[in-house]
């Protein structure tokens, strides 16, 4: 009996892990600075929700949008704004300033740590 | 010059089609040309006011308050295209017959004619607000003016001309079917604005999500290419749906449609005769 509910019990802790993290005050943030995106490469966790500033440190407004990601949004210069994202399955989610389209970068989602199976 | 048409182009499009199929789905309304031409003025004046409190808007409800916004006015465009859609679908048939009849009910406010100045100014606004924001970055970026004036009227008038094209195409539906398209047309936009109010919810921590992805077909029909892009607009088309999206879409779709259908059965209930002069109307709408 107990053998065979260990990897639920395992998968029940992970997940309360993973929702004590989200409630965690850190959301991630994405700089636009020099028309460009910093980190390029935004790694998110895998299956929760994030809530994710974008701040705009230069004087030229931008748009934060994404296909992959289904999200659209001005960032005026000198402000920030916030988006939800997720929850992501893992994956790479390319995002670009529709305003200045040389101007891209990913959300990196990694996927779950894996579950030891039949332990 | 070019990439300052194609982003051009890209905005005005959105606000062409939609101005073009509330065009054609209101063809026989007296008076019509000028509540869409009002909502076009307004439009434009609203995307100045917009974009010149974009950083206020932007910054509050925590950050979330231009996705509110947008969800607010698409749902309000939702409302009316609703309205619209429910209300031609009781007098379309006569429309084609009797339009003199329809302008005088028209007169006397019975009609949607508000519902088209809303539709009108939402679309433009909405798009119109991002592309002066667009164009004060261009300028302030110090984008060559010659350059930038060339690519904005390059861009202005291929999103117009697409709008043209798209309302010319559709008077050469025979009028038999004309009101059944538009009506379709109508229906299709109105969801897909539904489920794009659903994804501003959703992006503001409002609504969950239900799912992100549920689909993807970016590989077959990416919703960057112009097809994808005009299917976007026109019946809601998105590459990686939401639940919620879907959910708002096919709610939206089911709601309008339900509506139609149980207006437009009472309304011919009560005019009997509406069935048999549908036979003479090939010949009758010509003029408008």
């Amino acid at each position: 009996m107990a053998s065979r509910f260990a990897p639920l019990v395992l998968a029940g802790l992970l997940i309360t892990t993973a929702t004590a993290l989200a409630g965690a005050p850190a959301s991630p943030e994405l700089i636009i600075a020099n028309q460009r995106f910093s980190p390029q490469e935004l790694p998110l966790p895998p299956a929760i929700k994030v809530r994710l500033v974008i701040r705009n440190q230069d004087a030229l407004p931008a748009e934060f949008e994404s296909y992959d990601l289904s999200r659209e949004i001005v960032v005026p210069g000198h402000s920030q704004v916030t988006v939800y994202l997720g929850p992501l399955p893992p994956g790479r989610y390319r995002f670009f300033n529709d305003f200045y389209q040389a101007a891209e970068g990913w959300v990196v989602v990694s996927a779950l740590p894996a579950v030891p199976e039949g332990n | 010059m070019l990439a300052t048409a194609v982003i051009v182009f890209r905005e005005v499009l959105e606000a062409a089609l939609i101005v073009a199929v509330v065009l054609g789905a209101s063809r026989g309304i007296a008076g019509r040309g000028r509540w869409v031409a009002g909502g076009i003025a307004l439009g434009v004046l609203g995307a100045c006011g917009v974009a010149a409190f974009a950083d206020l808007i932007a910054e509050s409800f925590s950050g979330t308050g231009q996705a509110l916004f947008d969800a607010v006015i698409l749902l309000a465009a939702v409302a009316m295209l609703a309205w619209h859609n429910i209300w031609m679908s009781s007098r379309g048939r006569r429309l084609a017959v009797d339009v003199a009849a329809v302008g005088h009910e028209v007169r006397n406010g019975t009609k949607p004619l508000v519902a088209l100045l809303v539709i009108t100014l939402v679309a433009v606004m909405r798009e119109g607000s991002e592309l002066v924001l667009f164009l004060w970055a261009l300028a302030a970026g110090g984008a060559q003016h010659l350059g930038m004036a060339g690519g904005i009227l390059a861009g202005l008038a291929a999103g117009a001309l697409v709008g043209v094209l798209l309302y010319r195409g559709l008077l050469f539906i025979p009028i038999r079917y004309f009101f059944s398209v538009t009506g379709g047309l109508i229906l299709l936009l109105t969801a897909g604005l539904a489920a794009q109010a659903a994804g501003f919810l959703n992006q503001a921590g409002w609504l969950p999500a239900l799912g992100n992805g549920l689909w993807d077909t970016s590989s077959i029909l990416s919703q960057a290419s112009v097809p994808g892009q005009l299917l976007h607009i026109l019946v809601g088309y998105i590459a990686r749906p939401s639940g919620i999206q879907l959910l708002f879409y096919v709610g939206t779709l089911l709601t309008v449609f339900t509506l139609m259908r149980v207006v437009g059965r009472q309304a011919a209930r009560i005019r009997p005769t509406a069935a048999k002069l549908d036979a003479h109307t090939d010949t009758q709408l010509t003029g408008s």
